[in-house]
């Protein structure tokens, strides 16, 4: 089962005392996140923002009781604080690193899996349920809480979608960046499952984009009666060049698999609506949901 | 990144998958040299890094050292699909009972990474999928768990060989697995590996490493801008030197974003608008002043990019930012294309200011600063 995030998820930032993390964690107590503690190893004893840091997950999760982490470490440095953090338990565990080696995303995907946790990322601009706490990069004054969930694979585009939403004035509930490398710890189709299921959703928005075929299991898993409520998308990529990356390591056309009109074509088979242009997504939930 | 096959094939043999006897030659004498040495038949392949080689002639069969010579010269001299050949494998030719195809590569799906293998080698594994997708066996390597003997045994057993064979393929499997694990691949794969009298041999050989972990490879990483030469476009390369993340596009308006997501948006956005984009460059995160400069002034520079389109939307990037960059860069170069801004969020007031003062246009939303653009490209 998917683990999300509310006012009461207790927060462990690893890598607290770096430049990111540093300022993310300024940012996310602003927001309401209650952060209990931060880790970095050879920092025990310092704090950071009043968060007190530990040199090991463990130790800060014994002092301060802590069940969910945000990862802002460099990319060479994470799979080790993602088992570190796998190993203590903590769940969701969110990996804001990008340039990850594939082959340390597969293992540390693995190890969760095993221990039944959730990862979001890596890669990814994080998770926010709006107006209780985020664990993320994301401008917080963008969201206002509301009817929507929303679900995407980039980071900026998703900030371009949830800002729509707000201004058409239905708000959001959980958002969730998935992250845009080829391999990541949530798909489409573990969340549709979560957000039929989250009684405050009352509509979704589904941002994606060239690269893999994700966005067509989610057409799958809709056609098949899997989620009902209102759902409305968007892909980007349609000007894009097979075999080029575009971006993000996941966006890419190759052997004619992973293109804009396939998976738009997909979507709009299952009863999606596909909007063309972003600010769509939230004119037609706002006209579905007729509010 | 992809390495050449005389590169695969030097790591593939230094985890012992057999490769046939060969040489890297840049000159007809040399060629000729090895051929003598090794009196039989030999295979001329130009070193590039691009797939269907052999049907562009840059794959030649020579049965005398001074055919050799003429051949190796004739490939020296020419292009291939536009790429000047500089260096040639040469290798005795190998007697081909059947060919077999083996990969391994990551799978989005599974989160893991899979194995291919079938009995039709020597096809493109894209173009076995559609023909003849009940000859491939796929194998799903448990992350934990890793391929072991038994699973290659399998493999080869399924692949339609039993005792000797059978050993002597699982091993090769077992090899490429441990190639790929080690070298962080993202495909390591031999077509065709060959079956002969003798056992088998990897006459091609293709390795694309990851190049986020480039960093724990440190002799191919000195070697990634060489790689590019014929995956990437010159300006492409140029790009990549500055760090920038850049897409060649055939149009004339050039796109600049924040975000891989949003700039490709914005790159539909203006196509869907009638206009065509000459390029894709994301900023990435919290990109400064220099950064943007440096972005707009490599966009501008290019000819064929009649007009400029900027879409930020200000996160950790700041907006007063981006548009000091975009001021500078303009003033620097004194290029008076058209551009059109879109910005929102982080010091969105400021950084209109700077523009406006600037006399630079900027707009609320994508969409209608992508009709801007589209219509002022159209003048000009």
């Amino acid at each position: 089962m998917v683990k999300m995030i509310n006012n009461e998820t207790k927060v462990i930032v690893q890598g607290i005392t770096g430049t990111q993390g540093r300022f993310h964690t300024k940012l996310m107590l602003e927001y309401g996140t209650k952060i209990v503690a931060g880790s970095t190893p050879g920092r025990g004893g310092q704090e950071v923002e009043g968060v007190p840091v530990y040199d090991t997950v463990i130790e800060a999760k014994q002092a301060k009781g802590g069940n969910a982490s945000i990862i802002y470490v460099p990319a060479s440095g994470t799979l080790d604080a993602a088992l570190e953090a796998i190993e203590a338990k903590l769940d969701p565990i969110v990996i804001i690193t990008e340039g990850i080696p594939v082959r340390d995303t597969i293992e540390i995907l693995a190890h969760a899996k095993q221990k039944e946790i959730t990862i979001i990322g890596p890669n990814t601009p994080g998770i926010i349920k709006a107006g209780e706490s985020k664990m993320g990069i994301m401008p917080a004054q963008i969201f206002s809480p509301g009817k929507i969930g929303i679900i995407s694979r980039s980071g900026t585009l998703f900030y371009e979608v949830a800002a729509h939403i707000t201004n058409v004035g239905l708000g959001e509930t959980t958002c969730i960046g998935i992250g845009g490398d080829p391999i990541v710890g949530l798909d489409y189709v573990s969340l549709l499952k979560w957000f039929q299921e989250d009684s405050e959703t009352k509509g979704v928005a589904l941002i994606g984009e060239i690269g893999g075929d994700a966005e067509e299991r989610a057409a799958d898993f809709i056609a098949s009666g899997g989620f009902t409520k209102p759902i409305s998308a968007y892909i980007a990529g349609r000007a894009a060049i097979p075999g080029k990356r575009m971006g993000h390591a996941g966006a890419i056309i190759s052997g004619g698999t992973g293109t804009a009109e396939g998976k738009m074509n997909a979507l709009r088979a299952a009863g999606v609506y596909v909007g063309l242009k972003p600010i769509e997504v939230a004119k037609t939930l706002k006209n579905v949901l007729n509010l | 990144m992809k390495l050449l096959e005389y590169e695969a094939k030097e790591l593939f043999n230094k985890f012992s998958i057999p490769i046939p006897k060969g040489n890297i030659v840049t000159d007809p004498e040399s060629a000729k040299k090895f051929a003598e040495g090794l009196a039989k038949p030999v295979v001329i392949k130009a070193q590039i890094p691009i797939g269907g080689r052999g049907k562009a002639g840059g794959i030649q069969f020579a049965d005398t050292p001074s055919q050799a010579y003429s051949l190796t010269q004739q490939m020296l001299n020419q292009k291939i699909r536009e790429l000047s050949v500089n260096k040639i494998l040469i290798e005795e030719k190998i007697l081909i009972k059947k060919e077999i195809y083996l990969g391994i590569t990551v799978d989005r799906n599974s989160k893991s990474y899979v194995i291919l293998t079938s009995s039709s080698g020597g096809m493109d594994i894209e173009e076995i999928a559609v023909k003849q997708p009940e000859k491939i066996v796929k194998k799903i390597i448990e992350p934990i768990l890793g391929l072991r003997s038994y699973h290659a045994i399998y493999i080869a057993k399924h692949l339609g060989y039993s005792s000797k064979k059978m050993i002597d393929l699982a091993s090769i499997i077992l090899k490429l697995y441990k190639v790929a694990f080690e070298t962080d691949a993202e495909l390591a794969e031999i077509n065709p590996l060959v079956e002969t009298e003798e056992g088998f041999i990897a006459t091609d050989a293709r390795l694309n490493v990851d190049n986020n972990s480039l960093y724990r490879h440190k002799d191919l990483e000195e070697r990634l801008f060489e790689s590019y030469e014929g995956e990437l476009t010159q300006r492409e390369i140029e790009a990549r030197k500055m760090d920038l993340v850049y897409v060649e596009l055939d149009g004339d308006i050039g796109i600049i974003g924040n975000g891989a997501g949003l700039t490709m948006a914005t790159l539909d956005t203006v196509m869907l608008n009638g206009g065509k984009p000459g390029n894709f460059l994301d900023l990435g995160g919290g990109a400064n002043p220099d950064r943007i400069s440096k972005a707009i002034e490599f966009v501008l520079m290019d000819e064929h990019i009649k007009s400029l389109f900027v879409n930020v939307l200000g996160g950790i990037t700041r907006c007063d930012d981006t548009a000091k960059g975009i001021v500078n860069a303009q003033k620097k170069l004194g290029i008076n294309k058209p551009i059109v801004v879109r910005m929102m969020g982080t010091n969105e007031e400021e950084g209109k200011k700077i523009l406006s003062d600037a006399g630079i246009n900027s707009y609320d939303t994508m969409e209608a600063a992508a009709d801007r653009i589209v219509k002022l490209t159209e003048g000009i």
